[in-house]
C-alpha cells in the first residue's frame, strides 16, 4: 500500500510539473523561483486548512465549517486588534487558535457525544458560525486603517527569503507529518477511518479520536482566520465564503479518500499546490478569470476519477455493478 | 477497499446508533419513529406560526402568507427530489450550480429571441443533462457522490460565470413571468400549486410504489439491494437526473420570478436545500425518512425566514436559527432516547 500511495503522490507531482511546464511555454517568467515562492505563499492558507481537514477526513468525517470558523475567528481578532491595538500579535495568534479550536471542539463534541452525522453537524455550524460573525460585528467591516501595524506586518515579515505566512505553512506541514505519521493519535486517525470497528477492538477510543480531529481542524482554521484577515487587510462577514469546498477539493485531489483512512500529508500539500498553481496561472496564460471556477471544477472531477480508479483496483471485484452502486 | 469494506464504510462509527441501522426490526418501529419525528416538526411549525402571529400584526394576512410561500417553494421542489437521492445513500451538492447554469442558458436562449416554451425547455434540458453527468460520475465511474458533486457544483456555476462573466440577462419573453409570478386562483400562486402537486407525487412514489421501496433499499444496504435484483446503479442514475430536472424547474421559477439572471443566482442554496431534507427527517446515511417530513420542514423553514423577515431580522441571523434548528432537531431524538434510558434505569 505504501508503494501505491507513493506512486499516487509521484503521479500528482508529475502532473504538477507538467502543468508548470505547459504554463512555462506560454509565460516563462511563471516558473522563476521567485514566482514559485509567491505561489506557495499564496497557497499557504489553503495548505494549512487542508491539513486540518485531512485529519477530519481521515477519520471518515467531514468538516464543512472551516471557512465559517475562519471568518468568525478572523473577525474576532480583527475587532480585538481594532479596539486594543496594544495587544501583541503573539497573544492574538493564541486567541485565534483558541477560538478556532473551541469552535472545532463544538463540532467534535456534537459528533462524539451525540453521535450526530458530521456532515449535518458542520452544515449547521457553518451557518451558525458565519451568522455569529455577523452578530459580533453587526455587519460592519474592519478596515486596513483600523488594524495596527504589527497586526498587518507579521505574516509579511520576510525570514530567509520567504514571508512568515509561508514559513507557517511549512511548520504546519512538518507538524502534520509528525502528528499523522509518528504519533499514536495520528495512527488513531487512520485506524478510525480505515475500520472503526477494528479500531475500537484495538483499544482506540474512536469517538474521542474524531473529537480531537475536529479540534485540530478548528485550531488550524482559527489560526488561518488571523492570517487571512491580516493578509487581505480587511475583515467582513463574508470572507472566505465557500472556501470550505476548495479545502475539501485540495484534500481529494491530494488522494485523500473521502471514506477515511487513506491519504498522506505530502498528497494534501501537493493537492493544495495544484489548485494554487491553476488559480495563479489562469490570468497569466490569458484565460478569463471567469473560467477559473469551471476549470477547478473539471480538475476536481478529473483528479477524483483518477484517485478512485487507483483505489478501486486494490480490491477484488466480485460483482462489478455492485461495486459501482455500493460506493456512497 | 473490498466490497464488504466499502459497505461497512457506510455504517457509522461503532458508538453511533443511527436510525438507518435497524432494518431487521420491520416497518413498525421505523414508521413509529418517523411519526414522532413528524410530530416534532408539527409542534415546531405550530409554535413558530403562533409566535409569528403574536409577534407581528401583519403575519396573519392571506396575501402575506401567500407571499411567504415564494420564500421556500423553489427550494422545496428541489428538496423533494434530493430527498430521494439522499434516501438512496447518495448526495447532490451541485443543485444550486445546476440552477445557475440552467438560468444562464435560459437567459441566452431568451436573448436569442426564442419564445417562452423553448426557453423553459432549454432550461429543463440543461437540468437533465447536469443530472445525467452527476449520475454517470457516481454510478458509471463509481466516484463518491459528495466529491463528484462538489466538483460539478464548481463546474456548473463556473460555466455560468464563463458564459455571463459580470453581465446579466434581463430580457425574457412575454408569458415567461407566469412561472414565478403567476397565480392559479386568487392568492394561490402557480409555484405553490406546483410544489403541492410535486409533493403529492413524490409522497405517493416513495410511500406507495415499488420504486420508493427500491430507493430505500439502495440506501439501507446497496449490496443486499443488488442481490435482491435491484439495478442499484440505474436507480441512482435516474434519481440524479430527476434531481437535475427538479433543480432546473426551480431555476425556471426563480428566473421567472426575478426576471433576470446573474451567475451568482441561488448562491448557497445547496446547503439550505440539504438542510431542508435533513430537517425533514431523512437520514443523511440513507434508507430512512419520508416526504411528509420534508414538506413540513419546508413549511417550517419558510415560516421562520418569513416571520423573522417581518420582524426586520437580517437574513444572516435567520441562518443562525436555521442552523440551530437543524442541529437541535437531529439531536433531539438522541437526547430523548438517552433520557428514557436513564429514566428506566436499564439499557433499551
Amino acid at each position: 500500500m505504501g508503494n501505491l500511495l507513493r506512486a499516487r503522490e509521484t503521479l500528482l507531482l508529475a502532473a504538477g510539473i507538467l502543468l508548470l511546464a505547459l504554463i512555462a511555454l506560454r509565460a516563462p517568467g511563471f516558473v522563476r523561483p521567485g514566482n514559485l515562492a509567491a505561489i506557495f505563499t499564496d497557497s499557504a492558507i489553503l495548505i494549512i486548512l487542508a491539513l486540518g481537514q485531512a485529519a477530519v477526513i481521515l477519520t471518515r468525517s467531514i468538516d464543512l465549517s472551516v471557512a465559517a470558523n475562519l471568518a468568525f475567528t478572523g473577525m474576532a481578532v480583527a475587532m480585538l486588534n481594532a479596539a486594543h491595538p496594544g495587544v501583541p500579535v503573539a497573544l492574538l495568534l493564541l486567541a485565534a487558535a483558541g477560538i478556532g479550536a473551541a469552535l472545532g471542539a463544538i463540532n467534535g463534541f456534537l459528533v462524539w457525544r451525540l453521535s450526530l452525522p458530521p456532515i449535518v453537524v458542520t452544515l449547521g455550524t457553518l451557518t451558525i458560525y458565519r451568522g455569529l460573525a455577523f452578530v459580533l460585528s453587526g455587519g460592519a467591516w474592519v478596515n486596513t486603517f483600523q488594524m495596527s501595524e504589527s497586526f498587518l506586518a507579521f505574516p509579511r515579515a520576510v525570514i530567509l527569503g520567504l514571508p512568515v505566512l509561508a514559513w507557517l505553512a511549512v511548520a504546519a506541514i512538518a507538524a502534520a507529518a509528525v502528528v499523522f505519521g509518528r504519533t499514536p493519535i495520528g495512527r488513531a486517525f487512520y485506524a478510525t477511518g480505515g475500520n472503526p470497528v477494528a479500531a475500537a477492538y484495538a483499544g482506540i477510543d474512536t469517538g474521542r479520536t474524531v473529537f480531537l480531529a475536529f479540534c485540530f481542524s478548528g485550531f488550524l482554521a482559527g489560526l488561518c482566520g488571523y492570517l487571512w484577515v491580516s493578509r487581505f487587510a480587511v475583515a467582513y462577514v463574508d470572507i472566505a465564503s465557500g472556501f470550505e469546498l476548495d479545502v475539501i477539493a485540495a484534500c481529494v485531489i491530494g488522494g485523500l479518500s473521502i471514506a477515511g483512512g487513506i491519504g498522506s500529508v505530502a498528497g494534501v500539500v501537493l493537492g493544495s499546490l495544484f489548485l494554487g498553481i491553476i488559480k495563479n496561472a489562469l490570468p497569466i496564460v490569458g484565460v478569463s478569470p471567469f473560467w477559473q471556477m469551471a476549470i477547478s471544477g473539471a480538475v476536481i472531477i478529473a483528479a477524483v476519477t483518477l484517485n478512485t480508479r487507483a483505489e478501486r483496483s486494490r480490491g477484488r471485484v466480485i460483482l462489478r455493478r455492485v461495486e459501482a452502486g455500493a460506493r456512497a | 477497499m473490498s466490497t464488504l469494506d466499502s459497505i461497512a464504510g457506510q455504517a457509522p462509527r461503532t458508538d453511533a446508533k443511527p436510525r438507518g441501522r435497524i432494518p431487521d426490526r420491520g416497518e413498525g418501529r421505523i414508521a413509529g419513529f418517523l411519526k414522532s419525528w413528524e410530530a416534532i416538526l408539527i409542534v415546531l411549525f405550530l409554535a413558530i406560526f403562533t409566535a409569528n402571529s403574536l409577534a407581528s400584526p401583519y403575519f396573519l394576512d392571506v396575501w402575506n402568507l401567500s407571499d411567504a410561500t415564494f420564500n421556500f417553494t423553489e427550494k422545496a421542489i428541489v428538496a423533494l427530489a434530493l430527498a430521494f437521492v439522499i434516501l438512496s445513500g447518495e448526495i447532490d451538492i451541485s443543485v444550486a450550480g445546476t440552477i445557475a447554469l440552467a438560468s444562464t442558458v435560459m437567459g441566452a436562449t431568451a436573448a436569442a429571441g426564442f419564445p417562452t416554451p423553448v426557453v423553459a425547455l432549454a432550461g429543463l434540458g440543461v437540468g437533465a443533462a447536469c443530472g445525467a453527468l452527476n449520475g454517470a460520475l457516481v454510478t458509471v465511474l463509481g466516484l463518491p457522490s459528495i466529491v463528484a458533486t462538489i466538483g460539478t457544483m464548481s463546474l456548473f456555476r463556473g460555466l455560468a460565470y464563463a458564459i455571463l462573466g459580470d453581465g446579466a440577462y434581463t430580457a425574457y419573453p412575454d408569458g415567461f413571468a407566469y412561472f414565478g409570478q403567476g397565480y392559479v386562483w386568487a392568492w394561490l400562486s402557480f409555484e405553490f400549486v406546483a410544489f403541492l402537486a410535486f409533493a403529492a407525487v413524490a409522497g405517493v412514489v416513495l410511500h406507495a410504489t415499488t420504486v420508493g421501496r427500491a430507493v430505500r433499499a439502495c440506501g439501507h444496504n446497496p449490496l443486499a439491494a443488488r442481490f435482491s435484483g435491484l439495478k442499484v446503479g440505474r436507480i441512482k442514475f435516474r434519481l440524479f437526473v430527476v434531481t437535475g430536472l427538479a433543480a432546473s424547474l426551480a431555476s425556471v421559477m426563480l428566473t421567472s420570478r426575478l426576471g433576470s439572471t446573474r451567475p451568482s443566482i441561488a448562491q448557497g442554496w445547496e446547503l439550505e436545500i440539504i438542510t431542508m431534507v435533513v430537517l425533514g427527517g431523512v437520514s443523511i446515511n440513507g434508507g430512512s425518512g419520508g416526504i411528509p417530513g420534508v414538506v413540513l420542514a419546508a413549511f417550517v423553514m419558510g415560516l421562520v425566514t418569513f416571520g423573522l423577515g417581518l420582524l426586520n431580522v437580517p437574513g444572516i441571523i435567520m441562518s443562525i436559527f436555521i442552523g440551530l434548528m437543524l442541529i437541535a432537531v437531529i439531536a433531539l431524538p438522541v437526547l430523548i432516547r438517552r433520557a428514557t434510558i436513564l429514566l428506566r434505569g436499564t439499557g433499551r
